[in-house]
């Protein structure tokens, strides 16, 4: 289906754009902000608003007709592979599904002491707004902090009973992070049989989520995950797909 | 404004004296207590600067140095001056940095040996004291030179590039554009960093990071814009996380004006030791009320994990303990920025009257505190127009109920870090409502909900309080009673940094304090 924005009357394509210049608000600036608008394939452009901060800076709100065409079959989206599920229900799925809490292990490995990555996705702060794993009641958490050595991490997930060993590599001089990744599910191919190996995953702003099978771990999570998220993924690979 | 709620007088005398009563063995356990980081506070004050080629400061190393030769249970003053006098250095940085190569070895003198030591570091630690001092009468001068802001509340403005020479522009033209108080948001990480880092920084992740220097440069930046807009722009930083007490102190140093400084933050949010953080917390107080910094708590977080209508009698809790842990520390009531939120779900019937009802208990209960009120956060979805009315209401509360210290609330909230747009546009948000509403509070009398409101919370505060009586603050927190994590004392980070303090604990700054 092609499709066009809607203002008020169907295919006009009117959308509305706000942004900052970074010159002060004369006549000139104003122009400057309707070439962008027309670049931007507005046309015409209708400069509404104009608004000097500061010394050199003008923001200003555009609306204007769009002259692009959209085709929804020519959408491409790249779908999870698994159901994004709230804090309610992730709990609710582990006390349904496992009859117990959920054991997390999490840790930076290696020399990396940037607990930024694991924090986030574990502290009860958390990030962008949702709270860490900390805060499901039917996860049992254990944060071992930065520069855990293997054999402690394979030990604490042991004693953990872990269901899930997260490990965060931020730091990536000489490919540590790929080293250090396949180091650890080494370890844990070794210490654990099959059936017992906690879930292996590794998160860090540098990995390349398709890498998984060549590290030997079972996911990879790239920059911009939240909790939720790997939550979400530990109820879809922990306790099955079931809701 | 105080009367509007007719709260019971017994009733609010009541919720102290619990307040009081479980806040008093906290206490007696900070007094008998110390930590790595408030040893290195007392070294600060004694003039050890920099940091070793890997950036670990010369404190810590001293710290450690003394920590393995005879123990911290005894403070690090009296060996580390004892041994200064008997190794022919001038300086303790010096000495630190011998103890570090391995060229020094500490010891415990007694007698004449110890009395000399003692009075060595007193006077070491006195000159550092003397600083705080200059700097708060500097304060006092340009604040009587420039004047305070000319409304309340407050404006309360946050910058966080992670670039200190980018947050200084940013800063001053926030305060140009009309903010009161300038916030430094840190690095994400810091808090959970045993040593401060030394220098000027470039770099951090979502914040910058908090050190000497950079609290130097911005606050002789925003002394200049203070100059140009002829009010003093006021800076605020975080005295929180492991190193609490040399934080404050750093901050006392460089005439810092507020601090974000809570007594459960780190517990619960940071999963940092309960004892630890009681014990930082009192020393870091104890600094601020010397250096006339007004502290900010963090009650607004409680409401960011747990329902804000549920758990709105936690922060009044929180808040009450916050008042008794401050006012044992030394601080008085224009000191205590307790914090407070608008959180509740917009989409509950009366939210707003609800929200009036909680913010107008907060300034009853605390007449004289100037109240840190916070911006919605937990319902701001990304529909940034949604969010901007959010903000009017917001600004509309705190106006309508008295409040101190208004953080300004950004639509772009938990979208990106706030653009110079964003900022301007939420300036723009609270001076329409100031400008417009500012003397609203005038006209506005509550009714019967919001009076039975605040009753309720107060009550239901009480309740919670005498449960906490009966358990033990330390036990309550083990148990999850805040927030809803579970804190035991014998856990968490920093622990290893706490020791228990000897009959012959010496510690020259507390002795001041």
């Amino acid at each position: 289906m092609i499709i066009r924005p809607y203002g008020d009357t169907t295919g006009d394509g009117m959308v509305q754009l706000s942004f900052t210049l970074p010159i002060p608000h004369d006549k000139r600036a104003e122009g400057a902000a309707l070439q962008l608008a027309n670049r931007m394939g507005m046309d015409p452009a209708m400069l509404v608003h104009a608004k000097q901060m500061g010394d050199g800076y003008t923001f200003f709100v555009v609306y204007g007709k769009v002259t692009h065409l959209v085709d929804t079959d020519q959408v491409q989206v790249v779908e999870r592979d698994f159901p994004l599920l709230s804090a309610k229900e992730v709990n609710a799925a582990v006390k349904r599904g496992l009859r117990r809490r959920l054991s997390v292990v999490g840790a930076c490995i290696g020399t990396d002491a940037h607990t930024v990555g694991i924090d986030a996705i574990l502290n009860l702060k958390g990030i962008a707004g949702e709270k860490g794993l900390e805060s499901y009641p039917e996860l049992a958490v254990t944060n071992m902090g930065a520069q855990v050595s293997v054999p402690d991490l394979v030990e604490t997930a042991r004693e953990r009973k872990a269901d899930a060993v997260l490990v965060s590599q931020v730091v990536t001089q000489r490919d540590a992070h790929l080293h250090n990744t396949r180091a650890m599910s080494a370890a844990f191919r070794e210490a654990l049989p099959a059936g017992k190996r906690p879930l292996l995953i590794v998160g860090g702003p540098r990995f390349d989520e398709l890498m998984a099978a060549d590290l030997g771990v079972d996911r990879i999570f790239s920059r911009g995950t939240t909790p939720r998220e790997v939550a979400s993924y530990l109820v879809h690979a922990l306790v099955g797909g079931s809701k | 404004m105080a009367g509007k709620l007719d709260l019971d007088a017994a009733v609010v005398a009541r919720a102290r004296e619990l307040a009081a009563r479980a806040g008093q063995p906290v206490v007696d356990l900070a007094r008998s207590h110390t930590t790595v980081s408030v040893e290195r506070a007392v070294l600060r004050l004694a003039g050890v600067r920099g940091a070793d080629p890997d950036g670990i400061p010369w404190v810590n190393r001293l710290v450690d140095a003394v920590r393995a030769d005879v123990g911290l249970e005894h403070g690090v003053a009296v060996p580390v001056f004892h041994a200064l006098a008997g190794s022919g250095v001038e300086d303790v940085t010096v000495l630190a940095q011998k103890a570090a190569a391995g060229s020094v070895r500490f010891s415990l003198p007694s007698g004449k040996a110890a009395t000399t030591a003692r009075r060595l570091a007193k006077r070491a630690t006195a000159a550092g004291l003397r600083t705080v001092d200059r700097r708060r009468a500097e304060r006092d001068r340009m604040i009587k030179r420039y004047g305070d802001p000319r409304q309340r509340p407050w404006i309360y403005l946050i910058v966080a590039t992670g670039d200190i020479h980018e947050d200084i522009p940013q800063a001053q033209a926030a305060a140009r554009a009309g903010a009161d108080v300038i916030a430094v948001i840190r690095s994400t990480g810091q808090s959970l960093l045993d040593y401060v880092p030394e220098g000027a920084t470039r770099e951090g992740f979502a914040g910058t990071y908090a050190t000497q220097e950079n609290f130097r440069l911005m606050r002789a930046a925003l002394d200049e814009t203070s100059k140009e807009v002829g009010r003093y722009v006021r800076l605020t930083n975080y005295a929180s996380g492991l190193c609490m007490p040399e934080i404050a102190t750093l901050a006392g140093l460089e005439r810092l004006d507020m601090m974000l400084n809570d007594s459960m933050y780190g517990i619960l949010f940071r999963d940092i030791n309960p004892i630890r953080t009681f014990v930082d917390q009192r020393f870091s107080r104890q600094i601020h009320a010397r250096a006339g910094i007004v502290i900010n708590t963090g009650e607004d977080n409680y409401l960011t994990t747990a329902d804000a209508v549920d758990a709105a009698h936690t922060v009044t809790v929180s808040q009450l303990l916050n008042e008794f842990f401050a006012h044992e520390a030394g601080l008085a009531d224009w000191q205590l920025g307790l914090g407070h939120a608008f959180e509740i779900n917009p989409d509950l019937p009366d939210s707003f009257r609800l929200e009036l009802a909680h913010a107008l208990l907060a300034r009853e209960l605390f007449p004289e505190a100037p109240l840190k009120w916070m911006p919605p956060t937990k319902h701001m979805t990304g529909d940034v127009f949604r969010g901007n009315l959010l903000d009017g209401f917001f600004n509309l509360a705190g106006a309508l109920t008295g409040q101190g210290i208004l953080l300004v609330g950004m639509m772009t909230e938990a979208v990106v870090t706030p653009w110079l747009s964003d900022r301007d546009i939420a300036l723009q948000n609270v001076r329409y409502v100031l400008n417009g509403a500012g003397n609203l509070h005038e006209d506005f009398t509550p009714g019967p909900f919001i009076r039975g409101r605040a009753d309720q919370v107060l009550s239901e505060a009480i309740g919670l309080l005498e449960r906490i009586v009966d358990d033990g603050l330390l036990n309550a927190i083990a148990d999850g009673t805040f927030g809803i994590m579970k804190r035991p004392a014998d856990r968490g980070k920093g622990l290893d940094g706490v020791v228990a303090t000897g009959a012959d604990y010496y510690n020259p700054v507390s002795e001041e304090l």
